[in-house]
């Protein structure tokens, strides 16, 4: 007989929500850290900020891609945040998956937008 | 014991307008679900946010039409007060977002009356940071 109660008790495996958990936290870390970077730049940012200045900014090819892997972390933290609200609110399953549906099509559409956004420069 | 039996009171769903009204919240309670509307806000609003860098960074002449969309008409009015929301959104979650790391990291930030100072900390940083930046956007200063 294996033990798992108490502090053995096994939390992790399917379903146990501990990997969404932690995703939410370690991408908010993330974006945060982006956070700074970015006002960082714009702050010591010589002159006015014009057309030149914030779009030198992200066409520096390291800045693409820290902002593209913030993105694609705001993607999955949104997603996190966006099903604990419907698992809340929403209790027919039916509406419950439309909305979920609705919510990833809604992020990976605006994740992409931004993608498409960060390689044209 | 065989007398009348009083029926249990059944307590069924929540009524938005005339049960939830009556709630008072601490302001830990205020900074929750605050947080969760201003997560709902940001994500309602993201492709706008990624029209406007859209907009800022693509080139010379969408930048100066970045700028006229804040200036023309009656337009320009709603699209600020849009960004002020979601200036609010942003900084409220973000700073809510911080004070729910710090209740991860320190054992002693849970506690009532830390928790307490804390929230109203939020609440207040969020809606001052917001009218400052919020009075740079309408042109104030």
């Amino acid at each position: 007989m294996s033990v798992n109660y108490g502090p053995k008790r096994v939390v992790v495996g399917a379903h146990y929500g501990l990997r969404d958990w932690i995703a939410q936290r370690g991408t908010a870390v993330l974006m945060a850290l982006f956070t700074i970077v970015l006002l960082a730049q714009v702050i010591f940012s010589r002159g006015p900020l014009g057309y030149d200045t914030w779009s030198g900014i992200f066409s520096q090819q390291w800045m693409k891609v820290v902002t593209l892997v913030t993105i694609i972390a705001l993607g999955y933290h949104a997603w996190v945040g966006m099903r604990d609200i419907w698992m809340d609110y929403v209790k027919p399953v039916v509406a419950r998956l439309a909305l979920q549906i609705f919510s990833i099509f809604w992020l990976v559409g605006c994740v992409g937008y931004m993608i498409q956004v960060l390689w044209r420069l | 014991m065989a007398e009348i039996s009083k029926k249990r009171p059944e307590f069924r769903n929540i009524n938005a307008f005339t049960d939830l009204t009556t709630y008072r919240l601490p302001a830990a309670g205020w900074v929750s679900i605050l947080h969760r509307i201003s997560g709902l806000i940001l994500f309602m609003l993201l492709p706008l946010v990624i029209w406007m860098f859209d907009l800022s960074v693509t080139s010379q002449i969408s930048f100066g039409r970045f700028h006229s969309i804040f200036t023309v008409g009656i337009g320009g009015l709603i699209l600020k007060l849009f960004c002020l929301a979601l200036l609010w959104a942003y900084l409220h979650h973000f700073i809510a977002g911080l004070r729910h790391l710090w209740m991860d990291l320190n054992h002693h930030a849970v506690e009532k009356r830390i928790g307490a100072n804390t929230a109203t900390g939020t609440i207040v940083a969020g809606i001052v940071l917001t009218v400052i930046l919020g009075a740079k956007l309408f042109g104030l200063y």
